[in-house]
Formats: C-alpha cells, sequence, structure tokens
C-alpha cells in the first residue's frame, strides 16, 4: 500500500488573452493508504485541477506529487479515474468496457472475463454484462465506470463529482456501494463533492477548499464513513453529530460564497 | 423506421401518431415524420402531369423533345433485354456503380488517416490544411481536362476524378471524429493502462466511426454526382456515356431511362448506407 504525498503544489493557468488564474496556491498534504479524502467547495476553487494534477493529467507549475515515493510525471493505472459521466466507451458493451483495462495490459481473456463478471456482480450488475451502455440509467453508468476502474487494482482511484449529475434518490444508493467498495478494497480514495452531506457521510477525511486562490481552507477527521455500512444511511444523516457538522461546512461555504459574491460584485 | 413500414404508412392521414394526444404539433419538428401516401400522391401527381402533356395525337410536348411513358416504358425493357449499343442497361449501371466504388475506396484509404493525421498532430495539421482548404473548394469537373492528361481518356482519369471528389470529404469527416472525442474518454483510457497505439486503435477510431460514415455517405452521393458528367466523354460504358450516346440520336426515351435509373440508384446506395450504419455503428449519438 503507497501513501499519497502533495507537496506545495501551485497551479497557475495562462489566460489565451493575457492575464492569469491561480487554480492552486501551495496546497499540501499527506493522505496515508486506504483513507477516503472527500473535497468540498465552490465551483472554481482547484478541485478538478487538483484531481487532475494527481492522475498525471496535468503538470503543476510548482511542487509535487508522489505516490510510495515515486513522483507522478503522467497518467498511470496505479491511479484509476472516475469522471462524472460520458467516459464510458459507447462502442463497447457493459463487459467490455469492464474489461477494458486488463484488455490494454493483454491479460489472459479467460481470467478477465472470471473478473469481470466478479466486479458486475461486486457493483450490482449481474447479468448486464452484454447491454449497450446507452440502454443503462445514469446511476448504473456509474456503477460500471467503477467497476471498470477497479478492473486494474488501482493503488488510487480519483473521483471528480462521480454522482454530481444523479437524482438523490440514486446518488443515496451508490454512495453506500461507494463506502462498501471503500471498505471492502481497503483502497485509497479521493473524491471530489457539490454536497455537504456527501462530504461528510462519505469522507473519513474531509477538505473545504476556497478559491482565489485555490487552497485548502480547513481540515476534518470525520467519524462517519467509518460507520457508514453498520448505521442506517438516513439515520445517520440524521443525527445530531452529523447535522452539527453539516450546519457548521455550510455556514463555511456560505460565507465563502458571499465573498466570491462581493468580490464578482465589486468588480462589477 | 424500417423501410416496411415507411412504405407501408404507418402515419398516413387518418392514422394518427402520438402527436394525437399533443394540442401544439404545428412547429413542433418531432411530429414532422413525411406520410408515405402523400409521397405516393406526389409520385401519381408527376405520372399525371407527364401522361397530359403526352395525351392525344398531337401532345403538348413532342417526341423529339420528351418522350411518352409507353416509350419509356418499352425503352426500359428493350435496355434490359438487348441493351444499347449491344451493351445491357445493367452492364452500364453496373460500369457506372463500379467507377464510384474505387473512387470511394481509394477516398477512404487516403482521406482517413490524413484526417487523423491533421486532428492528431499540430505540425501535419499545418502541413495538410493550406493543400485541404485550396483544393477542398474546387469542383471535380474542373479537373477533367488535367486528368484526362495525365490518366488517359479512359477510366484512370474518372476514377482518380471521383478520388479527388472523394478524398477532402473524407479528410474532413475523419479529422471531425476525431475533434469530438470527449476528453474524459482519452483520459479515461490512459489511466486504465492504454498506449498511445490502443488509444488511436480503442478510442479515437471507434469514436470517429459515425463521422467516418457520414462523410462516405455524402462522399457516394458527390462521386454519383460526379461521375455521370464525367461519363459525358471518353467512355462507351457507363449511364452518362449511354445518356450522350442516345442524345445524339434524339433517343430522349433511352435518356429518361438513364436519369430515372441514376436516381433510383442514388436512393438506393443512401437506403443502404443508411441500413449498414444502424448495423455497424448502433452508438452514433450515444456518447
Ligand atoms: N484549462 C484551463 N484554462 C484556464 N483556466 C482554467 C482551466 N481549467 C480551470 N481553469 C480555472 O481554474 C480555476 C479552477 O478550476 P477547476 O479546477 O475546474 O475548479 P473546480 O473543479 O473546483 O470547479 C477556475 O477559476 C477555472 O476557471
Ligand atoms: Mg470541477
Amino acid at each position: 500500500m503507497k501513501d499519497l504525498s502533495v507537496e506545495g503544489l501551485g497551479m497557475v493557468y495562462e489566460l489565451p488573452k493575457g492575464g492569469s488564474v491561480e487554480a492552486l496556491h501551495d496546497v499540501s498534504f499527506d493522505l496515508e493508504a486506504g483513507r477516503l479524502l472527500t473535497l468540498l467547495g465552490p465551483s472554481g476553487c482547484g478541485k478538478t485541477t487538483l484531481l487532475n494534477i494527481i492522475a498525471g493529467f496535468l503538470t503543476p507549475t510548482s511542487g509535487s506529487v508522489t505516490l510510495g515515493g515515486d513522483p507522478i510525471a503522467g497518467p498511470g493505472q496505479e491511479r484509476g479515474m472516475v469522471f462524472q459521466q460520458g467516459a464510458l466507451f459507447e462502442w463497447q458493451n457493459v463487459a467490455q468496457n469492464v474489461a477494458f483495462g486488463p484488455r490494454m495490459n493483454r491479460k489472459k481473456r479467460s481470467e478477465t472475463n472470471e473478473l469481470v463478471e466478479d466486479l458486475l456482480s461486486t457493483v450490482g450488475l449481474q447479468g448486464f454484462g452484454d447491454k449497450a451502455v446507452y440502454e443503462l440509467s445514469g446511476g448504473m453508468q456509474q456503477r460500471v465506470a467503477l467497476a471498470r476502474c477497479l478492473a486494474n487494482d488501482p493503488e488510487v482511484i480519483l473521483m471528480d463529482e462521480p454522482l454530481g449529475a444523479l437524482d438523490a434518490l440514486t446518488r443515496e444508493k451508490m454512495q453506500s456501494l461507494i463506502l462498501k467498495l471503500w471498505q471492502e478494497t481497503g483502497k485509497t480514495i479521493v473524491l471530489v463533492t457539490h454536497s455537504v452531506e456527501e462530504a461528510l457521510y462519505l469522507g473519513d477525511r474531509l477538505f473545504v477548499m476556497a478559491p482565489r486562490p485555490g487552497r485548502i481552507e480547513r481540515e476534518y477527521e470525520l467519524p462517519f464513513a467509518a460507520n457508514g455500512l453498520h448505521v442506517d444511511p438516513r439515520e445517520m444523516k440524521a443525527s445530531p453529530e452529523f447535522i452539527e457538522k453539516r450546519e457548521e461546512l455550510l455556514s463555511l461555504i456560505w460565507e465563502m460564497e458571499e465573498q466570491i459574491m462581493g468580490h464578482e460584485g465589486g468588480m462589477a | 423506421m424500417s423501410v416496411l413500414t415507411r412504405l407501408t404508412g404507418g402515419y398516413g392521414p387518418g392514422r394518427k401518431g402520438a402527436g394525437a394526444r399533443k394540442t401544439v404539433t404545428f412547429g413542433d419538428a418531432s411530429e414532422v415524420k413525411g406520410s408515405p401516401s402523400w409521397s405516393l400522391f406526389s409520385l401519381l401527381f408527376v405520372a399525371l402531369v407527364w401522361w397530359w402533356i403526352k395525351r392525344g395525337p398531337d401532345p403538348i410536348i413532342n417526341d423529339r423533345t420528351f418522350p411518352s411513358m409507353r416509350q419509356t416504358w418499352d425503352a426500359f425493357f428493350e435496355l434490359v433485354d438487348r441493351g444499347y449499343r449491344r451493351v445491357g442497361l445493367w452492364d452500364h449501371t453496373w460500369a457506372s456503380l463500379w467507377r464510384v466504388l474505387k473512387g470511394l475506396v481509394y477516398g477512404v484509404v487516403v482521406g482517413v488517416p490524413v484526417g487523423f493525421a491533421m486532428g492528431l498532430s499540430n505540425r501535419l495539421r499545418g502541413i495538410f490544411d493550406p493543400i485541404v482548404e485550396l483544393l477542398r473548394p474546387v469542383p471535380p469537373l474542373a479537373l477533367l481536362p488535367l486528368f484526362i492528361v495525365w490518366f488517359g481518356i479512359g477510366e484512370g482519369s474518372k476514377v482518380n476524378l471521383l478520388f479527388f471528389a472523394a478524398v477532402w470529404i473524407m479528410v474532413i469527416a475523419a479529422r471531425a471524429g476525431v475533434l469530438g472525442v470527449r476528453g474524459s474518454k482519452v483520459h479515461a483510457a490512459y489511466s486504465l493502462g492504454a498506449n498511445r497505439w490502443q488509444i488511436l486503435r480503442y478510442v479515437i477510431l471507434p469514436n470517429a466511426l459515425p463521422d467516418i460514415f457520414t462523410g462516405m455517405r455524402v462522399a457516394l452521393g458527390v462521386c454519383w454526382g460526379t461521375l455521370v458528367a464525367a461519363e459525358l466523354t471518353g467512355t462507351t460504358t457507363g449511364l452518362g456515356a449511354m445518356i450522350f450516346a442516345a442524345s445524339k440520336f434524339f433517343r430522349m426515351d433511352i435518356v429518361v431511362v438513364s436519369i430515372i435509373t441514376i436516381g433510383v440508384i442514388g436512393v438506393a446506395m443512401d437506403l443502404i448506407m443508411r441500413f449498414l450504419e444502424r448495423r455497424l455503428i448502433p452508438w452514433r449519438g450515444k456518447g
């Protein structure tokens, strides 16, 4: 198991019309293997940028990211990615999508087929292997995306608002699935979300990020995810401790939004 | 909708689709599906006009200008049975089709890789852009004199001309297909361990196939139109050649049979392409 270490990360986008945006400013943290970190914050605070740097799709302007001591220089299969939507291959059926990673690695076909069957039942899609992905609902598509990511057995799973496009009920079911996968596989997960409740429920660590420049505003260690599967999720989300934290975070984010509005009002 | 339901008419007058419950249908494009019975009506109307202009012993339009339906019908069977100048109608048709297919295949084989290169590399985009942009708007027939000098008056100049007609369309279509790939799909594939070659083969190519197919449909139509004009010189086979030869002897019946054949083949080719498209790339537009 490998720890993820982020050191003094900075990212400045040069705008084509001149000027620049500081999407990340001096972001540092260490994430021990097997933890589930949620990133919460208003849009534009650099959550996607941070995830893309860890995934290796972007090179930061300054600072470094290492996984188990090895610096990250590009995309790699020890860091799996789950996108919000539209990243499945619609020309392949469900099983082929899940088998994509092993196939790229030229794994034995019989082993891959077995693995795919296993993973499909893990995410609750047994029997859906030969369906076209566009025949599935949004929630089922995200289940496929999770299974596809797990097929390569990555060290870290990065998720950029994976449930952002789902309706509220489907979302709750998927949250439980993510918790289950996390506890069963012991993977390190970094999950970006817009939802305060989701960040609290899933995160065993939580960073609230702030914009201009994008940075980590506050860090929390949370008890909820560890118990998430033993307690009824609705009950947990209605418990006084959960509500207290929720209100605390909401007012923090409201403050931030207000500052942003004030800032934009000032510019106008 | 299958060809069968279209011909037998699911939505003719008197039959109502889902629109029967909508109060607003004018301006609702999803309610405009075409109507086979009205299509039949319009064909009958054309036939009626044709009959009317050729009616009686002294028709409005004489036989040297336009044949009657009867003459055209007879000419059709004469052409199928005995052919024109000993070459049968199907042989002429086949000669034309074969040229179009060759031109199209060459156009695809050259155009798709060039389009991919332009979509994947700055340098190659820079190199090919001016050539493509300058030659694309040139009507293929404008090049026929040059091509005759270069490739001879026979098959060579015709197939090359069709290649020219098809290749730019295929370049543009393939390039659009590559540029249309969603960044997250490519990223996902890299994170799943794919190398560059695998990204090209398993992500970019299938993602571009719908656009490539659309390009082929357009190119096929353009080639078909270009060919008939190109066949007016330098060959004795093909529908265009038949039109030209028949017109010299005022065999307007044969000219009209050829024209109808050209139209029908054009429609048939498009229907076949649409059928193949549904079969081969069912994921079109579902990404
Ligand atoms: N490719 C880019 N070019 C220029 N600016 C960008 C680019 N990507 C993101 N940004 C800017 O960087 C900031 C952070 O963006 P992002 O990481 O997408 O935030 P989040 O995911 O938290 O909404 C935003 O202000 C955004 O406008
Ligand atoms: Mg984002």
